[in-house]
């Protein structure tokens, strides 16, 4: 499988990533050794193999509903790059 | 020369006795720092204020004879992925130059908990990625063995200033080798937990099925003690495991007489440069001589560990590292659009290696894909993991090389798949979460090599018994880069 510059385009955007027309290039270029590398597990037989998400077992971690003093408005917002009346304040969505 | 280079039962010993104060010692430390960071540069933050401020307190009890704890008083250093309250927490990443964050990490709280003096913040490859350093979004760290050469990384700040006597020790954090790759370039000990044994709470996440934190220092014992502070299960953290944790001191026992030892043959190919592997091969000789039972051994997916390590590494990375968007914290770039703003911060936030891992794994998880890369890589993970679990139904310790070289210079490998390569025998310890510690072993032209022993699940005790047996019957861990005798 090749990964095309319009694919590199496409998970450009997915990704959020402003790229350059050099980095595109680039990037084309090197995942797709790094794919080639990555190719190499199809010579492995996996049917009937389950995956593994985590090496130790996890299970599901339950707690009571019960209300906990949590941050303080002031301390969470305070790493914000733009903040209005206790909220976050971003660019214009629509 | 004296203090700095003193182990933590020897610092503890002096503050107990009165001989030195913590507020003295930790002065010590940080004119070491000043004295060698010109050179060294391990340091993103050095928190002095803070840290005298921390030394006093502690100070009181002693004066007033109260018992203080055996890490209580003596300065540390974490990695910068790590959250200190208060403190700038960058992860190496201009993303996060102006991050303070408003809470401690477990590891944090509990380093304070026991009397740790936090003395900084530590250089690593920007979000962990790399194994050399390089990538810090601020400045390369040097190799105190070497200035020319890479620490190793990603926790190339943690292990270098151990080994530049900066500190006693240190934390770092290991995804695909990134504690014990740059111990072993360093010549220090560092150990990877078995997945689940340290909280993961407030350590910037990269991949969260394969991160862990652990210590470096300069021995074994040390080692130990420093594990004792920070392991155990963390209500905060849903993927730390609830065990009984040990002392891990009660292992440190200089005996490996019946010790079953494999020397996995996958793990003496792949790259691995003579020098270095006749210095393992010595090692495990030696332990052979001490009274274990050595045997080779096969894990025959070994050599699929690196293509899945790096579609599963970046996959994560690429879902944990969406939450960089300029909008709850770290850098934002200015523009009309919401979309943009989303992209050019991302862009201009992000070094290269970052971005060429979210644009892997965005791949690799993207509609079409999933099942041949992703899915794939999973499914590869459990036979490597199976592979280990046979293994160690027969033997209680797996030993190899760290690293397939000792430290390279400072930008002589641009080529990202030959980096990866440089942690082909660490890799696999991630995939299957087993713990393994890397110890100093021997020198080649005067580098220093690391020999990785691998445990169990939870079976830390036998990889510090092992190591601590090595670390008494051998004098690598005594060896001291040149220049520090200099500035002493």
């Amino acid at each position: 499988m090749k990964i095309s510059r319009k694919e590199v385009e496409h998970v450009a955007l997915l990704a959020r990533l402003k790229l350059t027309e050099e980095e595109m290039n680039q990037y084309t270029e090197q995942l797709n050794s790094i794919l080639e590398h990555a190719a190499m597990l199809d010579q492995i037989d996996t049917a009937g193999v389950s995956p593994t998400a985590h090496a130790v077992q996890l299970y599901n971690v339950l707690r009571d509903d019960e209300v906990k003093p949590s941050m303080d408005q002031e301390k969470v917002l305070k790493n914000a790059p733009d903040a209005e009346d206790g909220f976050f304040r971003v660019p214009r969505i629509v | 020369m004296g203090l700095i280079n003193k182990s933590i039962d020897d610092l503890h010993t002096m503050l107990v006795k009165k001989e030195i104060s913590s507020t003295e010692l930790t002065k010590e430390f940080l004119t070491h720092i000043k004295n060698t960071e010109a050179k060294v540069r391990a340091f993103l933050t050095i928190t002095e204020e803070t840290a005298l401020a921390a030394a006093a307190k502690i100070d009181e009890k002693i004066a007033k004879n109260e018992t203080i704890g055996i890490l209580e008083g003596l300065p540390a250093a974490l990695k910068d992925n790590m959250c200190t309250e208060g403190i700038a927490t960058t992860c190496g990443s201009r993303i996060l130059e102006n991050f303070v964050p408003p809470y401690d990490a477990t590891v944090t709280a509990k380093l304070k908990e026991a009397g740790a003096v936090l003395v900084g913040k530590l250089n690593m490859d920007e979000f962990a990625m790399g194994s050399s350093t390089e990538n810090s979004g601020f400045f390369p760290t040097s190799n105190p063995w070497d200035m020319k050469r890479v620490p190793g990384g990603s926790s190339g700040g943690s292990a270098a200033s151990v080994a530049a006597r900066e500190v006693p020790f240190t934390l770092g954090s290991d995804t695909g080798g990134s504690i014990r790759q740059p111990a072993a370039f360093c010549g220090v000990v560092g150990l990877k937990p078995t997945y689940g044994a340290v909280s993961r709470y407030g350590l910037v996440a990269f991949a969260s099925s394969l991160d862990q934190i652990g210590p470096l220092t300069k021995t074994v014992r040390d080692n130990a003690l420093v594990l004792n502070a920070v392991a155990g299960h963390d209500p905060k953290d849903s993927t730390s495991v609830p065990f009984n944790k040990p002392d891990y001191t009660q292992f440190l026992e200089n005996n490996v007489k019946g010790l079953k030892i494999g020397v996995p043959k996958e793990f003496f190919g792949l790259g691995l440069q003579p020098e270095v592997e006749k210095v393992i091969r010595n090692g495990i000789q030696t332990l052979q001589e001490l009274g274990a039972e050595v045997e080779e051994c096969s894990l025959p997916h070994m050599e699929y560990a690196m293509p899945t390590y790096y579609i599963i590494a970046p996959a994560e990375c690429s879902s944990n590292l969406a939450r960089y968007d300029g909008v709850r914290y770290g850098y934002r770039a200015e523009a009309d659009d919401m979309i943009d703003m989303f992209k050019d911060t991302r862009a201009k936030g992000f070094g290269q290696e970052v971005k060429r891992r979210i644009m892997l794994g965005t791949y690799a998880l993207s509609s079409g894909y999933y099942d041949a890369y992703y899915l794939k890589a999973q499914k590869v993970r459990t036979l490597i993991k199976q592979d280990f679990d046979k293994v160690f139904a027969r033997y209680d310790v797996l030993i190899s090389p760290t690293a397939p070289t000792p430290a390279y210079k400072i930008g002589e490998i641009s080529d990202p798949l030959t980096i990866y390569m440089g942690d082909v025998y660490t890799i696999p310890v991630n995939l299957a979460g087993l713990p393994a510690i890397s110890l100093p072993a021997g020198f080649v032209n005067g580098l220093p090599v690391g020999m990785q022993l691998i445990g169990k699940h939870f079976d830390e005790g036998v990889l510090y018994r092992a190591a601590y047996t090595f670390e008494q019957n051998t004098d690598y861990h005594k060896e001291i880069p040149a220049f520090i005798k200099e500035v002493g």
